[in-house]
């Protein structure tokens, strides 16, 4: 059996660019600032979490595949240099790289102003927004930026989806394949985003960003993290709903202990995370829920989460760490990671 | 459990394909498009699902599909309710476990390549909350099933089996990247059978999109003619089951075809343009090919991507001319989105459908409306309806934004 290591980090979130900005607004626990969002035809904006402009801007945005690209791709980008950390783009040789984005909404803000265009005067819509519309858009971009990757998929879904990417990286790694693998999870935020998870739950809290971890099977190349367990995808059907699923998805994993970390989906809703809230009552060690801080980030959030789990057990805060994603609409998937012997 | 990887011994399985089921503008059914295909048939029409009088080009390839959907396990009024794009996949998938004999499981894979999903519902949800913001009816439910994942939940309730959903939206590629993918699960001895494909419906984003881009052809596509001006929107669906020979052999299942090879690359020169020496196209033939351990002498036909427009079908053409070498002069292609146009998420499984058909029927599909090949091509170009007796074919997928994805498949006797 081959082991995989979490080789580096990397997130953009409305706390910042970069995973030491969402480490602090982690630790300090006090949800982000809101946003408004102006909703056409409401008096009362939407509030959302945004990512803050880069200060300074990074370098990297003025490839020539970045300048005209979507929010969304800039995000992944910086995810993706972060976590990729000193192994630099070199097309010339190898690492091979792997790259598998994941997102449930993906490009909204470009999908939106096209199909706007479209309604308004079909014949003079922009050629250059539709390309960005399309969910593979952000991964075609960071394989031109990175130069050497040589397996590339978008995956797309509810925001566990994002385990379905770490699973297929780790197929890529032990079938060697790849040397590295990135994952990544993304999300843009606009009112119409905002306006649809309105109808879902009236407190939710919409927000964008990026997060990456990048895996391989060095150890010693490694951030101090193993990855262990993932369990299977815990489908929603009509006889087993999302708390069926979530149960489900927690029997497969170790049942915990005083010093391990469980990292959650609990954003404040009660609804929504009533199926999360009981299938870990009795979870014994410490919790960490990113979402209450961050907002509803969809495949974002569920990226964070992971860099948030793996980032605390790299600096040796845990000695294991549990990911709980319990998606909205599609599965339930759980991870455990141990600090790397 | 998704990892570690279940312990395999031994070589990797065989995978061959026990059910296909289709739906394009020839119509719904293996039948019916076979007989489409081989005719070499064209279907493009004015559109009439949305409006494009204020768009340069106006013909594309929608299906018929019928009024009322097969008997499922879906309760009558949420079948009654479901989107074109749900539709069209119920129907494809409604086949092919027909024709596979397969029984539900709790440990059913579902692999879908998509570009869109339910996007026209997506479209829907825009316009009434940018017309009427304050009127919500219906509103949540557009929000939930325009998801492509919502769509792989329906085709699972309805046939009754649960399991891992994977959704790939590697655009054009898609489809191709899912049979691919169900392939290496199988091989990976995750599943011992995997239910794949793709599909996508004609939405006016798209439609708008690549009339924007002026990759439409105005009066239908011509793949690899001298003259081509571009692409044709179609739209269906294709899904195969596919499972271990071994399975398939102790149900006595009959067998369509063995999927042998398949390769994945990607092409970062320009998000909407190939290189133009199709390099990742190369690379994804010479990578199935490797797999599959066959040289291009031994490939008897190829579906070749060819959408139409003059960048695709050069680029694919001049990854054709290297892969294949001297053996070139002696193969045949041809592209069958002269007939159906190009159905985007779901032209990868359509064509791989394709490629059973030609290996079943043994029979070329051929291209009707080319008037001059490219003299780029140095490989014949199927025109005219012909008999054949192939033994090993491959399909090419190439996707907007880079991904490329190659199947290669093999006539089971």
């Amino acid at each position: 059996m081959s082991r995989v290591f979490v080789r580096g980090l990397g997130a953009v979130s409305p706390a910042g660019w970069g995973v030491p900005a969402l480490r602090a607004a982690l630790a300090a626990g006090v949800p982000l600032p809101l946003r408004p969002t102006e909703r056409p035809g409401w008096d009362q904006p939407l509030n959302a979490r945004l990512v803050p402009d880069p200060s300074p801007r990074p370098a990297f945005l003025a490839h020539a595949r970045l300048r005209r690209a979507s929010p969304i791709t800039h995000y992944v980008a910086a995810a993706a240099l972060e976590a990729l950390g000193h192994i630099l783009p070199n097309p010339a040789r190898t690492p091979r790289l792997g790259l598998i984005v994941c997102l449930q909404s993906g490009c909204v803000q470009y999908s939106y102003r096209f199909f706007k265009e479209v309604l308004e005067a079909p014949a003079t819509a922009s050629p250059l927004l539709f390309p960005e519309t399309v969910f593979a858009a952000p991964a075609s971009h960071i394989s031109a930026l990175l130069g050497n990757v040589s397996l590339v998929s978008t995956l797309v879904g509810d925001p566990a989806v994002f385990l379905q990417g770490v699973a297929q990286v780790a197929d890529w790694l032990a079938e060697g394949r790849v040397d590295f693998g990135l994952v990544v999870g993304a999300e843009e935020a606009n009112w119409l985003r905002a306006d649809a998870i309105w109808h879902f739950d009236h407190g939710c809290v919409p927000s964008a960003g990026a997060g990456c971890v990048c895996l391989s099977l060095e150890p010693a190349a490694s951030a101090g993290v193993e990855l262990t367990a993932l369990t299977d995808a815990q489908t929603y059907l009509s006889n087993r709903n999302r708390s069926d699923a979530a149960q489900l998805m927690r029997s497969q994993l170790p049942a915990g202990s005083a010093n391990e970390l469980l990292c959650d989906g609990l954003q404040g809703c009660r609804r929504l995370d009533a199926p999360e809230l009981a299938a870990w009552e009795d979870w014994p060690g410490s919790r960490l829920s990113p979402k209450r801080v961050l907002g509803e980030g969809l495949m974002a959030a569920s990226a964070w989460q992971c860099v948030a789990a793996c980032d605390a057990l790299a600096r040796g805060d845990f000695t294991a760490a549990t990911l709980s994603l319990v998606g909205c609409n599609q599965q339930a998937i759980g991870a455990r990671f141990v600090r790397a012997s | 459990m998704l990892f570690p990887r279940p312990l395999q011994n031994g070589p990797p399985p065989r995978v061959v394909v026990t059910g296909a089921g289709i739906v394009t503008a020839y119509g719904s059914g293996w039948k019916v498009n076979a007989e489409g295909f081989r005719a070499g048939r064209t279907t493009f029409r004015p559109v009439t699902l949305f409006d494009v009088s204020r768009q340069r080009s106006k013909l594309a390839a929608e299906a018929d599909l019928p009024d009322t959907l097969p008997a499922t396990r879906l309760p009558a009024r949420q079948a009654s309710r479901l989107d074109r794009a749900s539709r069209i996949l119920l129907l494809a998938a409604h086949e092919a476990w027909g024709q596979s004999g397969w029984e539900p499981s709790e440990d059913l894979p579902l692999v879908l390549g998509t570009t869109s999903g339910g996007m026209l519902l997506g479209e829907e949800y825009f316009k009434r909350a940018v017309n009427s913001p304050r009127f919500h009816r219906g509103q949540p439910t557009r929000a939930l099933h325009y998801q492509p994942q919502t769509q792989g939940r329906i085709i699972a309730e309805a046939l009754g089996f649960s399991g891992p959903i994977i959704i790939i939206a590697n655009a054009c590629a898609s489809g191709g990247n899912a049979l691919g993918l169900a392939w290496e699960m199988i091989r990976a001895g995750r599943a011992g059978r995997v239910m794949a494909g793709g599909y996508d419906a004609l939405t006016q984003l798209v439609f708008a999109g690549f009339d924007a881009l002026q990759s439409i052809s105005p009066g239908g596509c011509r793949p690899f003619d001298a003259h081509r001006d571009g692409l044709s929107i179609g739209e269906g669906a294709a899904i195969v089951t596919l499972e271990s020979l071994d399975s398939a052999s102790r149900r006595g299942a009959e067998i369509l075809g063995e999927l042998i090879g398949y390769g994945s690359t990607m092409d970062g020169h320009h998000l909407t343009q190939p290189h133009p020496e199709g390099v990742a196209g190369l690379a994804a033939m010479q990578c199935a090919c490797a797999v599959a351990q066959v040289n291009p002498e031994d490939i008897d036909y190829v579906n070749a991507h060819g959408t139409g427009t003059p960048l695709n079908d050069s680029s694919e053409a001049a990854a054709i001319n290297r892969w294949a070498g001297s053996h070139a002069a002696a193969l045949p292609v041809s592209s069958t989105k002269a007939g159906i146009g190009h159905l985007l998420g779901g032209a990868g499984a359509v064509e791989a459908v394709v490629c059973l058909m030609v290996l079943r029927e043994r029979w070329l599909p051929p291209e009707t409306t080319l008037e001059t090949p490219d003299p780029i091509c140095r490989f014949p170009l199927v025109r005219q309806p012909c008999d054949a007796r192939c033994e090993l074919v491959l399909s090419n997928s190439i996707g907007f934004g880079g991904a490329n994805a190659t199947l290669l498949f093999r006539r089971y006797s």
